[in-house]
């Protein structure tokens, strides 16, 4: 009946913020998340296997702390320029995560933070390019994307 | 019943007011730097602006606006910040991968070539 449970909750949760939260939209919600459920059942994609879903909120926090600094630090990049030149650059990094999840959750960290952009991913090293926009310090760019949010989403994937 | 605008208890209407002014500058400031980067590869940052806290802020002034004005919680808005935020790396990642094939097949640029495990 519930193949997805997660998929599941979640549609349901959009079909009332969209709808209104009565007992009327209830019903119907849950009609089209079971029947999408199942529809996603046959395409049999991986299962995600959320270990620690209690460190999901910290991510969370920390992600959106980090994009206000790097919305403040780009903005002044923008305004600055031809002023102050920035310091543009590529940057290799090796992941040690290899969960599907884990590294999608990853890229869209890293892209939605202004300043860093996923260029490319390839699986048979396990690395991935960046482009940076600031690159002062390739070490410190490596420590936070390794020790910051790596080994978080390696404790929250198993 | 939606009340007016100007009904807005002045506390909101702060509130509003901050967050739409934080994602509208945000979200010009990231159309200024399409306009003044020089490269591809940098001006695929400026867009992000607009992406993160630009949306962030005018779907916080938002949800406040209406939870206020028609005294109950409207937090449908959400729902924009998260497809925002889920669907726009993949655009990124679409355009920059076609710019560095670009880039690789054409020789141009100080782009990093496709490097492979000896």
């Amino acid at each position: 009946m519930f193949p997805y449970p997660i998929l599941f909750v979640s549609l349901v949760l959009m079909w009332l913020l969209l709808g209104g939260f009565t007992p009327g939209q209830l019903v119907l919600g849950v009609i089209v998340a079971v029947f999408a459920s199942w529809a996603m059942a046959s395409l049999r994609p991986e299962k995600p296997r959320i270990r620690n879903i209690h460190l999901l909120p910290k991510l969370f926090v920390i992600v959106m702390i980090d994009i206000i600094k790097s919305n403040i630090h780009v903005a002044g990049v923008i305004l600055r320029s031809g002023a102050k030149r920035h310091n543009p650059g590529f940057l290799t990094v090796y992941l040690d995560i290899r969960n599907e999840f884990a590294l999608a959750v990853l890229a869209v960290v890293l892209t939605s933070t202004p300043g860093s952009v996923w260029l490319e991913y390839d699986s048979n090293d396990n690395s991935v390019l960046l482009h940076v926009l600031d690159i002062d310090n390739e070490t410190v760019w490596r420590d936070t994307i390794k020790n910051r949010y790596e080994r978080l989403l390696m404790e929250i994937f198993t | 019943m939606i009340q007016s605008a100007s009904d807005l208890p002045l506390w909101a209407a702060i509130i509003v007011a901050f967050f739409v002014l934080v994602g509208a500058v945000l979200a010009l400031i990231g159309a200024i730097g399409f306009l003044k980067l020089p490269t591809f590869y940098e001006r695929i940052h400026a867009p992000a602006l607009g992406t993160s806290w630009g949306v962030g802020g005018i779907m916080l002034a938002s949800i406040v606006y209406f939870s206020v004005s028609s005294s109950r919680l409207a937090i449908h808005e959400i729902l924009i910040g998260l497809l925002v935020t889920v669907t726009t790396p993949v655009t990124f990642m679409l355009l920059a991968r076609a710019a560095l094939h670009r880039d690789r097949a054409e020789g141009n640029g100080a782009v990093p070539e496709k490097h492979r495990p000896e």
